[in-house]
């Protein structure tokens, strides 16, 4: 008999239907949602428009401001006094105003855990596959009914598997390795699909590493980036590691609609080069490229091993005399670790600027806005057009190793 | 020109008030990020109409000035990749464009489009025989579109997502229960 595939095993466990498969439509009951502040007016509004009137669960609802704190605009704060009002209304008591990014905060905080089934009003919700749980993102109107109805349709995805053992080169993060899958499969290789990561070079990362990975399986077009839960996953997330906990066996006998085989020996660092996310160029091949700044944060790679692998190349040097580093801690308590680690020492004597924990420059609204001509490298996931200021601006994706380096040496490098 | 007799656009919203007639077309590459369809820094402005004006202005700075209502977008693969944001289908409604033809599309800008009553159609035929300007019809029911006389065939949207589309939305179809 044919096996399953790990969404299936977890759409199987939500539903309680053990023969549900790729391609079916299936009810599916979240076992959390989030909403950040940018949607929640919208969200808010449609709920109301819709007719109802109490969240099926407020428990399952977590609001979480990140990508406008502090404000940078006028009219910003309508969008926390929005969020406020529904939390009052709906006894929502998961709300945070300036604790990080969501996508960090929903695995750290344990909102999101193996085997959960999540949608958040974000695309890089996928980042949760990172401790083995389906999540994705969908757009207010769809969030607002499940609000009202605790339930939403979707159809199984078929899964790519991506195998890669081996151990990666020094200097070869799971960034890296990302990118090049992307590369590979380019910006719509995924659509649709789940993407399953197995083999014992994932089996070796830590569970930061594997969301940094998942948080970019989207920019394959991804519904979903699955790892399966194992013995770190369960003490990160505060569970046992069983199956009736999501911690499902890999048994490799899904029905896969595409496999891609990686020896972690070949990874090398590399980078998405402007302005698409699939444009990946070895960094060997980036010769000359002078840079204005570098961003080291967001829920791609702004968690404390980031801080920690940039600080070990930046300490005891200061950047290039015309570039900005910036520094935004994925959430409050990396920022404090990184304080008692003294991380943020090192970074302030390179001369860089540190910021609060949230999305900061990765959603071009603050905090480093760029303009024509001018070029960043930065660890967030996206480098489209306009991203970070004007449609000139060129943003080079990379891992926070390569993006330290380049900060010191002032053009786009790894050592 | 042909008389364009069009009775496909059952899509109140798309409409109302609107006259029936052949759409230009504005063609685009593979991979048009929802970045690039309404920019992030716009998101926030308080009404979609606020925001509308600046679709497409970091890819075409020409889109907003030539743009009508009844007009169709013809994209290359993957058209509205990248954030969840609901607001770039609803800029293109309110722009009035009549549906969005590509190759394919990201999965949470296909929900939302049918979710606020944008038709989306999978049309893998047209894309290299139509340029930005051309004038089309699309016939959603039967699944094909009319350029210079000749029919490209489209994928049928699948009846429980025509239904939606059919009342304008989700938001339109369940007030209809």
């Amino acid at each position: 008999m044919m096996g399953a595939t790990l969404i299936e095993k977890i759409i199987r466990r939500n539903v309680h239907d053990d023969n549900v498969k790729a391609g079916d439509i299936v009810f599916v009951k979240p076992d959390r949602v989030m909403i950040h502040d940018i949607f929640i007016p919208f969200v808010a509004d449609k709920f109301h428009e819709m007719g109802f009137k109490k969240v099926w669960d407020p428990d399952k609802v977590v609001i979480i401001y990140d990508h406008m704190v502090p404000s940078s605009q006028v009219d910003d704060t309508r969008h926390f006094r929005s969020g406020d009002a529904f939390a009052k209304e709906q006894g929502i008591e998961h709300i945070h105003r300036a604790d990080g990014v969501c996508h960090q905060l929903m695995p750290e905080l344990r909102y999101a855990t193996p085997g959960d089934v999540v949608f958040g009003t974000d695309s890089h919700t996928v980042t949760y596959g990172g401790v083995g749980a389906f999540s994705t993102g969908i757009g207010y109107t769809e969030m607002a009914g499940i609000l009202g109805t605790g339930e939403l349709w979707i159809k199984v995805p078929e899964t790519i598997r991506v195998n890669v053992n081996g151990k990666l080169p020094q200097g070869v993060t799971s960034k890296d390795v990302i990118l090049t899958i992307i590369g590979d499969l380019t910006a719509a290789g995924a659509t649709y699909k789940s993407m399953e990561f197995s083999g014992d070079t994932f089996d070796a990362m830590s569970v930061s590493e594997r969301l940094t990975m998942a948080n970019m399986t989207i920019e394959a077009g991804a519904k979903c980036g699955l790892f399966y839960a194992d013995e770190k996953t369960a003490e990160f997330s505060g569970v046992p590691c069983d199956e009736a906990h999501g911690c499902f066996k890999d048994e490799g006998d899904g029905d896969y609609v595409q496999v891609l085989n990686y020896k972690a020996e070949d990874f090398v660092p590399v980078a998405a080069c402007p302005s698409q996310v699939d444009k990946i160029r070895p960094i060997s091949e980036l010769k000359d490229i002078k840079i204005d700044q570098v961003f080291i944060g967001s829920c791609t790679n702004g968690r404390l091993e980031d801080l920690r692998a940039a600080a070990e190349i930046l300490k005891g040097k200061h950047v290039a005399p015309y570039v900005k580093l910036i520094i935004t801690p994925a959430s409050r308590s990396i920022y404090i670790k990184a304080v008692q680690e003294g991380l943020m020492k090192i970074f302030n004597d390179a001369g860089a600027i540190i910021m609060n924990p949230g999305c900061g420059l990765c959603c071009g609204r603050s905090g480093g806005i760029l303009t024509d001509g001018e070029t960043v490298v930065a660890t967030n996931n996206r480098n489209f057009l306009g991203r970070m200021g004007t449609n000139k601006v060129n943003i080079y994706l990379a891992s926070p190793v390569t993006a330290a380096h380049s900060a010191v040496k002032g053009y786009v490098t790894n050592g | 020109m042909p008389e364009a007799v069009i009775d496909i656009q059952r899509n109140k919203f798309m409409t109302d008030g609107m006259e029936f007639r052949m759409g230009k077309v504005f063609k685009y590459g593979k991979d048009v990020d929802t970045d690039q369809i309404i920019a992030s820094q716009y998101l926030l402005y308080p009404t979609i109409d606020e925001m509308k004006v600046h679709t497409f202005e970091s890819l075409d700075s020409e889109f907003i000035k030539n743009v009508a209502p009844g007009d169709y977008i013809v994209a290359d693969e993957n058209f509205g990749c990248g954030s969840s944001r609901e607001q770039a289908p609803a800029v293109l409604k309110a722009l009035g464009i009549k549906a969005v033809l590509a190759k394919s599309f990201a999965r949470i800008f296909y929900r939302n489009s049918i979710n606020l009553g944008v038709p989306v159609i999978v049309c893998s035929d047209i894309y290299d025989h139509v340029n930005t300007g051309d004038e089309i019809e699309l016939n959603m029911d039967e699944g094909y579109v009319m350029l210079n006389g000749v029919k490209y065939n489209c994928t049928k949207v699948p009846p429980y997502m025509k239904e939606i589309l059919d009342q304008g939305g989700l938001l339109a179809s369940l007030e209809k229960i």
